[in-house]
Parts: C-alpha cells; sequence; structure tokens
C-alpha cells in the first residue's frame, strides 16, 4: 500500500494569487467543501491545487481523467496474483484513507457514469461506498475533492451534469492581465521581462482568434514552455512557432498567419 | 521550380580576380568565332564583359559556350544580353531564360529564338508573374486571420488596384510581382495589410473632411506621413513587423523629411500631427516609391466611417436601453465614457464592442451615443412589403402549423404569431450531387474512414487482462487449469468496452435570400459531404431548410426525414435547396427541436448552418426582437431535451450568437469555400 508521503508535495509550488482564489479554497477546505476549477486549459488550475496542497500540508492525489476511466479505476479493484483476489485501492479510495486532497482533473472527459460515483463523496455525507466490498468509508475531515473542467469545450458530450456540478464551490479562472501575466511567464521560464511582454501581446493575438479558426488562444502554460525555450537560447521566432503556433493549430493556413503574429512580435 | 533562395546563389565561387578585356575577347572567339567577322568582333563584348565580376564573366562564358553548340548566333546575342539577365533575374532565372530560347530556337529556328531572347523584358515579367509573383487569392486567407490576431475591429480583405482601406475592408493588390522572391513579396502583402490595419486602428480618418482637402500631390505626401507615424507606433508595439517595414523603406527618406518624421516619432502622434507636418514640408519634397505605400481616400473612408458611427450610435444607444430594462433601471442609467471603458458597470458584451468600435473610429465616445433610445424605426418599404405579405397570404390553410413567438419588450410570447408550413424542396439536378461527389472524392474518402472509426460498440469483454470485474468464468476455468497442473491465466477480467453512440441530429439549413449564389452552393456541398459521412458513421440524421416572409409564411422545407434513407430521393432534394426569402428562426427553431425531440435518443443535437441573424422584413424581427425570439426558442429547445448548436459564416457572429447560444455553442467558419469539408469535421468534433 503506499505510504502517505508518496503524495506530500516536496517543495512549495509557485503561484500568484489572482483574485482571492487562495482564500477562497482554503474556506472551502476548512468547511469541508468541494471545490469545482472551472477556465480554459493552461491557466493554472492544477497549480492553485498544488500550491493549496502544500500550503494545507495536505497529501495530494491527482487523477487525469479520460475517456476509459471506469469507477472501479477510481475505487479500486479486486486483482487475482497467484490464486487469490486481492482488494487494492484506486486513487479515489487511497485518497480518502489519506485525508488527502483529491483531484480530478478533466472531469468531463470521464464517462458519465464514472462521475456520478464522486457524489456521495462531493455532499455533506462525505463518504465512499466501495460496493465490490460492502464498505463504507468516511472521509476524515482533512480530506477534500477539487474538480476541473474547461468550459469551452465545443462537445456536447462533455457538460457537466447540473447534479454534479452543483455540489461545488466554483472558481472561475480565466487568464490573468497582462501584466501579471507577464510577470508568471518570466517568472516560470526565466526570460526577461521584455521578452515576457511580447509573448504575451502574442498570446493576447491568438486569443482573439479564438472562434475564428481556433478553438482556444495560446494559455499561460504555452508561453512559458515558449519563455523556456528561449530561455535556452533558441530564437524567439523559433521557439514561439513550436511552443505556441504548431501547438495550437495543424491547418496550414492558420499556422501561417500565426507565424506572421510571431514574426510581428519578435 | 526551384526555392527562391537559388537566384541569388553565384554558380561558382567568387574568390578569384575577374579577367580582362583580352582574354575574354580570346575566349568568346573560340566560343562564337563562327558568326565573328571583321566587322562583327567580339572586342566590344569584351569590353563589357570585363567591368563585370568573375562570377559572371564565368556564368556567361559557361553558357555562352553552351548555347553556341546550338548556335553561335544565339550565343553571341545572350553573352551581349546576360549580364542585364542575371541583374533582373538571378543567375537561374537567366539560365532558365537561355534555355527558354534555345528550345524555340530548336522548334522554330534562330529567327524566332534570337526574337525570344531579345524580349527579355517580357519574360522577365512572365517569370515574375509565374514563378515569384504573389497572388491576392493565395494570402487573403492568411492575412485575414493576421489582421483578425492584431486585434480591433473585425476587416475584410478585398483586392484593388492599389493598396488602400476604406476602414471596413482593406484593400490590396491583385498581384505582388516587385521582387525576385515570393518570401520578399508576402512581406510587402503583409507590410501593406498591416500599415492599413494600423490606419483604421491608430486613427487615420479621425480627423474632419475638411481637413483632408488638398493635391493629389498632398495627399500622397499625407500618406507617406501617416506611414512614419503608424510605422513610429509599431516600432514599439510590433518590433519585428517593424523590421519587415524598414527593410521595404527603400529608398531611404531625403533629409527635408527629417524634422516631420522626428515629430511624429513623439507618443500619441496623431493624423492631426500628421496634418501639421505635412504644411512644414518644402515645396520639393516629394514622397518615395515604397512598395507598400498604397494610397489614401479620406473622402471614401470617412463615408464609411460616418455610417458606421451612425449605426454603432444607434445601436448602442439600443443596447444601452435594453441592458438598462434588464437591471430595471428607472430612467437613464448612470453612464459615461469612463465607467463603460473602466468596466466598473460591467457592461454586456455587445456595448462593450460597440464602445470600442465607436471610440477605435472617434478616439472619443460623443455624450449623444449614452442616451438609451428605443427600437430604430423601420424603412417604410419594408413595412410595406411585409403588409402585403402579410394580406396575400393571410388565409389559413391545411397543414399550418401555428407557433408562438416571444417578444422581449412585452416579456410575453405572442400567442399563435406565426404561422409555419412544411414544404417539399423541389427536386434538383442530381448531377449537381454527382459533381461534388467527384470533386470532393478524397475528402469523401478521409471523412469516411474517421467516421467509421467512431462507430461505437458497446459490449462486456469478457477474458480481459484487466478490467471493471472479475470474470468469474475465466476465473473459475483457469483454476481448473491450476489445479490440473497448469499456468494461472492472466486474462481473468471483464471490461466494458465503449458505449454505442445514442445520437441524433437535425440540421436546419438556412435557406434565406442572402445565401443566393456560392455560398448556397458551399451549403450543398457541405451536406453532401455530410450525408456521406453520417452514412458511414450511422448517427440517424435529418436535413431540413428553413426561410420565411412574414410571420404568416414561416416554411421548413424538408430535405430528409428521420426515416428516410440517404438515396436519391434525398440527393435530388439537396441539390434543390434554393436562396429564398428571409430568416425568421424562432418558428423554425420551435418546429424542428419539436420533431427532433421525439426522436429516441439520449443525445439529441439540433445544428443550424447560417449566413447571419435572424431577419425578418416586418413586425420588428429584424435586430434585438428576432435574436430575442431566438434565443428564446432555443431555451425552449433545451428544456425539451435538444442540444442547439450553430455554424456560421457570419463573422460578426460574436456580436449575438454568444447571447443566442451560448459562448460555447457557435462556430464561425471564416472561409466560406471551406465549409464542405468543415462541417463533417466539425459534426465529428461536436460529438467525440
Amino acid at each position: 500500500m503506499a505510504q502517505e508521503g508518496d503524495f506530500r508535495l516536496e517543495r512549495e509550488p509557485y503561484y500568484r494569487p489572482l483574485h482571492g482564489e487562495v482564500e477562497l479554497f482554503e474556506a472551502a477546505w476548512r468547511n469541508r467543501l468541494p471545490v469545482l476549477l472551472k477556465g480554459p486549459t493552461g491557466c493554472g488550475k492544477t497549480r492553485l491545487v498544488e500550491f493549496m496542497a502544500w500550503r494545507l500540508g495536505r497529501s495530494l492525489v491527482t487523477v487525469s481523467c479520460h475517456d476509459d476511466l471506469t469507477a472501479a479505476d477510481l475505487a479500486g479493484r479486486y486483482l487475482v496474483t497467484a490464486g487469490e483476489t486481492v482488494w487494492v485501492d484506486g486513487p479515489m479510495t487511497r485518497a480518502v484513507r489519506l485525508g488527502a486532497i483529491l483531484y480530478l482533473d478533466e472531469i468531463v472527459e470521464a464517462r458519465k457514469d464514472t462521475t456520478v460515483v464522486i457524489h456521495p463523496l462531493a455532499d455533506d455525507r462525505r463518504a465512499l461506498f466501495l460496493e465490490k466490498r460492502g464498505e463504507v468509508l468516511h472521509a476524515p475531515p482533512e480530506f477534500m475533492l477539487a474538480i476541473s473542467y474547461n468550459p469551452g469545450y465545443q462537445s456536447v458530450l462533455k457538460e457537466l451534469k447540473q447534479s454534479t456540478r452543483q455540489r461545488f464551490v466554483a472558481i472561475d479562472f480565466d487568464y490573468p492581465a497582462a501584466e501579471v501575466e507577464a510577470a508568471i511567464v518570466a517568472r516560470e521560464s526565466g526570460v526577461d521581462a521584455a521578452t515576457a511582454q511580447a509573448l504575451v501581446k502574442l498570446a493576447h493575438m491568438t486569443r482573439n482568434l479564438k472562434g475564428n479558426g481556433l478553438d482556444e488562444g495560446a494559455s499561460t502554460r504555452l508561453l512559458v514552455h515558449a519563455g523556456k525555450l528561449i530561455a535556452q537560447g533558441v530564437a524567439p521566432r523559433t521557439a514561439c512557432e513550436g511552443a505556441v503556433a504548431l501547438a495550437l493549430s495543424d491547418e496550414r493556413e492558420m499556422l501561417a498567419a500565426l507565424n506572421e503574429l510571431v514574426s510581428s512580435v519578435f | 521550380m526551384s526555392s527562391s533562395a537559388r537566384y541569388f546563389e553565384s554558380p561558382v565561387g567568387s574568390a578569384e580576380p575577374p579577367l580582362g578585356a583580352a582574354e575574354l575577347e580570346r575566349r568568346l572567339d573560340e566560343l562564337v568565332g563562327a558568326v565573328l567577322s571583321s566587322r562583327r568582333t567580339a572586342a566590344g563584348l569584351a569590353r563589357g564583359l570585363a567591368e563585370q565580376a568573375r562570377p559572371l564573366q564565368d556564368f556567361v562564358l559557361r553558357w555562352a559556350g553552351v548555347a553556341a553548340k546550338s548556335s553561335p548566333e544565339l550565343a553571341y546575342q545572350f553573352a551581349g544580353l546576360a549580364a542585364r539577365a542575371v541583374g533582373e533575374l538571378g543567375y537561374a532565372g537567366a539560365e532558365r531564360w537561355l534555355l527558354a530560347a534555345m528550345d524555340v530556337y530548336d522548334r522554330e529556328g534562330l529567327y524566332r529564338a534570337s526574337a525570344e531572347l531579345k524580349d527579355l523584358a517580357a519574360f522577365v515579367e512572365r517569370a515574375r508573374e509565374g514563378a515569384w509573383g504573389v497572388s491576392f487569392a493565395e494570402v487573403a486567407g492568411v492575412l485575414e486571420t493576421f489582421v483578425a490576431g492584431l486585434a480591433g475591429r473585425r476587416l475584410k480583405l478585398a483586392p484593388a488596384e492599389t493598396a488602400w482601406t476604406d476602414s471596413a475592408t482593406l484593400f490590396l493588390p491583385q498581384r505582388i510581382t516587385l521582387f525576385a522572391s515570393r518570401a520578399e513579396n508576402f512581406r510587402v502583402y503583409k507590410v501593406s495589410a498591416a500599415l492599413l490595419w494600423a490606419q483604421t486602428r491608430f486613427g487615420s480618418f479621425a480627423l474632419a473632411l475638411a481637413d483632408y482637402s488638398g493635391t493629389p500631390r498632398e495627399l500622397e505626401l499625407l500618406n507617406l506621413l501617416e506611414a512614419l507615424r503608424l510605422a513610429a507606433r509599431l516600432e514599439h508595439e510590433l518590433p519585428g513587423l517593424h523590421r519587415d517595414l524598414e527593410a521595404l523603406s527603400r529608398p531611404a527618406l531625403g533629409a527635408e523629411f527629417g524634422p516631420a518624421r522626428e515629430r511624429l516619432r513623439a507618443p500619441g502622434a496623431s493624423a492631426a500631427d500628421s496634418l501639421a507636418a505635412l504644411r512644414r514640408l518644402p515645396a520639393s519634397a516629394r514622397a518615395p516609391d515604397w512598395p507598400f505605400l498604397g494610397t489614401l481616400d479620406p473622402a471614401r473612408a470617412l463615408a464609411v466611417r460616418d455610417e458606421r458611427v451612425a449605426r454603432d450610435k444607434q445601436a448602442l444607444r439600443a443596447a444601452l436601453q435594453h441592458w438598462s430594462d434588464e437591471r430595471g433601471d428607472e430612467g437613464l442609467p448612470p453612464l459615461d465614457g469612463e465607467s463603460l471603458a473602466s468596466g466598473a458597470a460591467a457592461p454586456p458584451e455587445d456595448v462593450q464592442r460597440l464602445v470600442q468600435s465607436l471610440r477605435q473610429d472617434l478616439g472619443e465616445l460623443p455624450a449623444d451615443c449614452l442616451l438609451p433610445a428605443g427600437e430604430s424605426p423601420y424603412p417604410a418599404h419594408a413595412r410595406e412589403a411585409a403588409a402585403a405579405a402579410d394580406r396575400a397570404d393571410g388565409g389559413e390553410e391545411a397543414g399550418a402549423l401555428r407557433y408562438d413567438e416571444w417578444d422581449h419588450r412585452r416579456g410575453h410570447y405572442r400567442r399563435h404569431w406565426c404561422v409555419l408550413r412544411e414544404r417539399d424542396v423541389q427536386p434538383g439536378d442530381p448531377a449537381f450531387v454527382e459533381a461534388a461527389l467527384e470533386r470532393f472524392r478524397p475528402q469523401i474518402r478521409q471523412l469516411r474512414r474517421t467516421f467509421e472509426a467512431l462507430r461505437g460498440e458497446d459490449r462486456r469483454l469478457r477474458g480481459e487482462p484487466f478490467g471493471e470485474d472479475v470474470d468469474l468464468d475465466a476465473l473459475v476455468r483457469a483454476r481448473a487449469e491450476l489445479a490440473a497442473g497448469g499456468e494461472l491465466g492472466e486474462r481473468l477480467f471483464v471490461r466494458r468496452a465503449r458505449r454505442e453512440r445514442d445520437m441524433v441530429a437535425l440540421f436546419m439549413v438556412d435557406m434565406s435570400g442572402s445565401t443566393k449564389g456560392w455560398i448556397n452552393d458551399c451549403e450543398r456541398h457541405a451536406l453532401v459531404l455530410l450525408c456521406e459521412a453520417l452514412e458511414a458513421l450511422g448517427d440517424r440524421y435529418a436535413i431540413y431548410g428553413f426561410s420565411g416572409l412574414t410571420r404568416k409564411r414561416c416554411e421548413v422545407y424538408r430535405v430528409k426525414r428521420f426515416d428516410e434513407p440517404y438515396g436519391l430521393a434525398v440527393r435530388e432534394r439537396i441539390a434543390g435547396i434554393q436562396a429564398l426569402d428571409y430568416t425568421r428562426m424562432g418558428a423554425a427553431i420551435r418546429h424542428l427541436s419539436g420533431i427532433l425531440a421525439r426522436q429516441p435518443a439520449r443525445t439529441r443535437l439540433l445544428l443550424t448552418l447560417s449566413d447571419g441573424k435572424p431577419d425578418d422584413f416586418s413586425d420588428g424581427y429584424r435586430g434585438e426582437y428576432g435574436i430575442e425570439d431566438t434565443r428564446q426558442a432555443l431555451i425552449e429547445a433545451r428544456r425539451s431535451g435538444v442540444h442547439p448548436f450553430c455554424i456560421t459564416i457570419d463573422r460578426a457572429a460574436s456580436g449575438y450568437l454568444p447571447h443566442m447560444y451560448g459562448a460555447v455553442n457557435y462556430t464561425v467558419v471564416a472561409d466560406v469555400a471551406r465549409l464542405p469539408t468543415k462541417l463533417a469535421e466539425l459534426y465529428r468534433r461536436l460529438t467525440a
């Protein structure tokens, strides 16, 4: 069985608070409320959870959801070894036992029937039913459930059900204001302030194209990637073409336009 | 065709010193001696060549040698023109010029070949057109996205004689062939487009028309001064673009422009400063012939601007009225330009967009825009036409259905307000579909493959190496084998495979008059491709068209019903889809989402394919009323378990579609020509 120490963060993750979300998260934790983080990809949702786990001194169990994720994958299952059936906890069960923060990243990617499993854990019962073992696990007070969700997906199958979403305290994320975002990019990637500002300017240009050929503009994460490449000595244009333009689109014409934007900024 | 870089390569190393005239004459004698005489010697040629660099000399000698094997006369003529040809075309281009002439020699003899060779100018022209020229059509898509990325109001692109803008459309030349490489010619396009964008963005047309009056020469100089002002502005914002602009600013400006340039570099310099600088220029000042400088047409730009400003003001006042109604304010909302800009009052998206547009045009918000006002009056002729249609077709009729319509001003439904009929599309020529199938054959094959892969199956897979549950049968078998001395197998679990797709879709196609022409063609192509893809996928789907004129003549046209197979009849009806009247969307959505809601399925998708806002002639349907009614119809649809989604080619859609469909439930296909391949792809993504 995994030890609690395996899920502890060793170092303080860098996180720049934007608008009181740290206090909100902490208040939710103290009041044993689950949290829903929503916002576009790469704007700091996961980083906030990491930061909070560190700040609150909790272990963090992260599950990246995918469309084949079953309830058994989360709760646990019997395995057959050497002629015996052995129960093995899934990440959710483990997190409950540890009193950790359980973070289900991109929850809408999981199958609908899977999301329902978290319901009893997400309301005031705070219990996990292990159907196959006939066991009810009650979550300790320090346990917390956090899920993330990107409302920008254009898929009717990727909407969060009302019955799920109405159990959570929601924290809305968006890209930070330009100066703040530039400071984050500079801090995370090690580029100078001017380069960071140029990267943010590029990001804003790509965000102008959202809905006009791009599904999403460049995220802060992409900017950090590009910044890291630049800090390593890669030419800014090359770095942005690789870390921003090609990451955003496969369409030849859109790539050409993005590269022209890159070469206008740098 | 070789890459552009080759045109600048020298064919051999250039370290060696040039050959002298005597040596050149000797070598030329060897090559073309057969056509020389006492009166026609190689001396003149050699003297000319002696002034050239060694690589060029080597190039001429080598190719004169090649040509001389066919015709010494041609070689002689080549040697005389080669230096000029290389100057114009580069080495590779000059090589092709000679080879083209030699081809003519082989086919048609010396006389024609010599003419071909001597007409260097024509060859240069053709070569540029073909090899290095960049056309508007090639770059329009990229530049339009590029300009959209630069921010500000959405701008259209259109081809024209020269580069100019009327502040709504950026006009760019049909073709640019100024430079000997595609990259450089494209750069001219890009810089031109960016500069025109900057004109609209940074207030080149913010003055009164009288301020711009002047001679053509003055206008030309003003254009240049504006370019200088905007270039300085771009230097900080977009250094990369500024470098491109600098590189194209050749020849350099004369000293007479020095003070003006300095003045216009000042932060906050405006069009008024350019005008002031214009008056200080000496009479001798001439605008240079920079390739990206187009023309300035303040008269047309201001006409378009004023029209837009009037429209925006009206729309802003209506939007403010609506907003204040929504907030339940008494009288006027306490607004001023500051509170709108600071966002303290958190105005709705359409208000923000209009404020931004007005600011961009006028520099500031005129106070009179901030007075909320009711809906704008409708033109008299529209009212009359609508009344006529009303009278003409007012009677009841079998098969006519009545639908409520939402009146946002009253906050109530108008009961049984719209009369809707289902009609069949008149079958069109099936050859249209055949042609489309032929034309898009590769795309269809690709689509079918992609969609087949999506077809899901719902099965409990037994005997899997991992899964949700223990497969008892397999376990018992394995135990038995173990007891018999065998090995314990690994495939002992049950796993459930991906759920079956349980989805129906109804496509609602805009047949309003505005789709006439190639939009309609693209819609029909898109439907053909979609049907092919959906047949591969196996989702159940229906296609209906909609159009209407007044509340008493809302019509939906059956193209394919849910229970109908995709066969000849459907294909004929797809071919028969025409552009008809107006877009009274509410009734059509209510009717079609009713049909859709009766289909048994887990997910029901209502996809609207449209080219613009809801619109009708009468009853004040145009504008806010239509948008609100459509929105209400969509809310009803959602309540009945239907997911609405809109695919539009209207680039202004971000102004109203988020309000109607929700921020993520629409998409804009910017390039209509892409619609056929995009539609099926969007459907796939939407349902994946």
